[in-house]
């Protein structure tokens, strides 16, 4: 979707403002925000590709005056009340009023080592071979889909090479929407600066994105 | 969205919720416990994790190994996710990783302008500049211009290469080694490796 989370190339938010010796947190409620979204990932009841869209679907003036984990809070909220473990209300008030859904798991405390070991791997092996080889010249497809994509706007209809072919993986917009992992071959493609930003780009500049290969057709 | 009066009064209420963030996520933990889907002890658990045993050391590590054993150096090339695995750090955001140095004649950046992906297993929570609006935005576009905001001036001529992490590979530069750090050892070249060094925002041994 063209949400408000596609920054690459807009204007107008200022310096970047490092912050000197920044803290990992700055409330303690960040912590909790950063645990809970980590603890209620471990239900098994939405991808992170789901997780992704629902805070990319937050409304643009919502998600652009939020903090990170202030998005990642009301993401979660969305996911919980969609997906049968809070209601709003419930929500609201702080306190139980219906039996949640059955969670596949619930992440405790003697397993978190673990399971932040493990991760989340999304590579997947595919019967096909991959379309393209490093140097191939491609064009990426012009799509504007209302659902999740991974195809940043400022590098749809642009020609690039391929730089990499970097393995097959998990296919986003098929599975934030609950369609299945669809796995795809994904590349690494370059492009020059000026090939997207026009006769004034840096000259030095060149910019990569890691493709599927559904986004890409011959140039 | 329609602008009847009961979803004018919704919005009004939704943006309430939200005025004070230490009640709301209060709120949430205490009726996900209360429902037994959450332990709160499970999320002690992981703010200790990224507060004291994942975090920017791990990637510093693994860069004072490049810069000082060519034989990882080249592992790290060829499979960055099993060498960097070897020295024990794997696992959440850092499960398909990628190693770019940094040579003198290019230098690499890497940033998420789609949301925050970043290597956690190596280098931890994201900062807070990483994932707002300005460095997301400007990254693409103005390289030089966010990195003098580090206060970072590369050459004229040295080539940027950017890298967004639209996919779930995860990127880890390794600078170049500051030049008059021969002789050091592994664990001193490691304190020269700050963290913003390992994202492309500043060159490694600069004054942090």
């Amino acid at each position: 979707m063209n949400g408000p989370h596609d920054l690459g190339g807009q204007m107008g938010f200022g310096p970047v403002a490092p912050e000197k010796d920044e803290p990992y947190f700055h409330a303690d409620w960040e912590k909790r925000a950063l645990g809970l979204t980590l603890s209620s990932g471990a239900f098994g009841a939405w991808t992170i590709d789901e997780s992704r869209h629902a805070r990319e679907s937050l409304p643009p003036a919502t998600y652009l005056a939020a903090s990170y984990y202030e998005i990642w809070t009301r993401a979660l909220e969305v996911l919980l009340e969609r997906h049968g473990f809070a209601t709003r209300a419930e929500i609201d008030t702080g306190h139980k009023q219906f039996p949640p859904a059955a969670p596949r798991r619930v992440l405790t405390a003697d397993r978190v080592a673990a399971t932040l070991a493990r991760g989340g791997p999304c590579g997947r092996s595919v019967d096909t071979t991959p379309r393209f080889k490093p140097g191939d010249a491609v064009h990426t497809r012009n799509i504007n889909p209302k659902t999740h994509t991974r195809l940043p706007r400022y590098a749809r209809a642009r020609t690039g090479v391929i730089e990499a072919v970097q393995g097959a993986y998990v296919f986003p917009d098929d599975n934030a929407h609950g369609k299945g992992e669809s796995p795809q071959w994904v590349y690494t493609v370059v492009f020059a600066g000026p090939e997207i930003w026009g006769e004034d780009a840096d000259p030095t500049l060149t910019v990569s994105i890691d493709a599927w290969e559904s986004y890409l057709e011959p140039a | 969205m329609t602008h009847d009066h009961d979803d004018h009064d919704h919005d009004h209420d939704h943006d309430n919720r939200y005025t004070d963030m230490q009640a709301r996520v209060k709120a949430l933990e205490t009726v996900l416990t209360e429902k037994g889907l959450i332990d709160p002890a499970a999320i002690d658990a992981i703010v200790e994790a990224y507060e004291t045993r994942i975090g920017p050391r791990n990637g510093a590590h693994v860069v004072a190994r490049a810069w000082t054993d060519p034989a990882f150096a080249d592992w790290l090339k060829r499979d960055a996710t099993a060498a960097i695995a070897s020295l024990g750090y794997a696992g959440r955001q850092g499960e398909h990783m990628r190693a770019v140095f940094n040579t003198p004649d290019t230098h690499n950046l890497v940033v998420c302008t789609l949301c925050s992906c970043y290597p956690w297993s190596v280098l931890g929570l994201p900062p807070v500049w990483y994932k707002a609006p300005a460095y997301r935005s400007r990254a693409v576009i103005d390289p030089r211009g966010v990195l003098a905001e580090f206060g970072v001036t590369l050459p004229a001529d040295k080539k940027i290469r950017v890298w967004d992490s639209t996919a779930e590979l995860r990127y880890l530069v390794i600078p170049e080694r500051p030049p008059g750090a021969n002789g050091l050892s592994e664990a001193d070249l490691a304190k020269l490796v700050s963290r913003d060094s390992m994202i492309g925002a500043s060159i490694a041994g600069a004054p942090t």
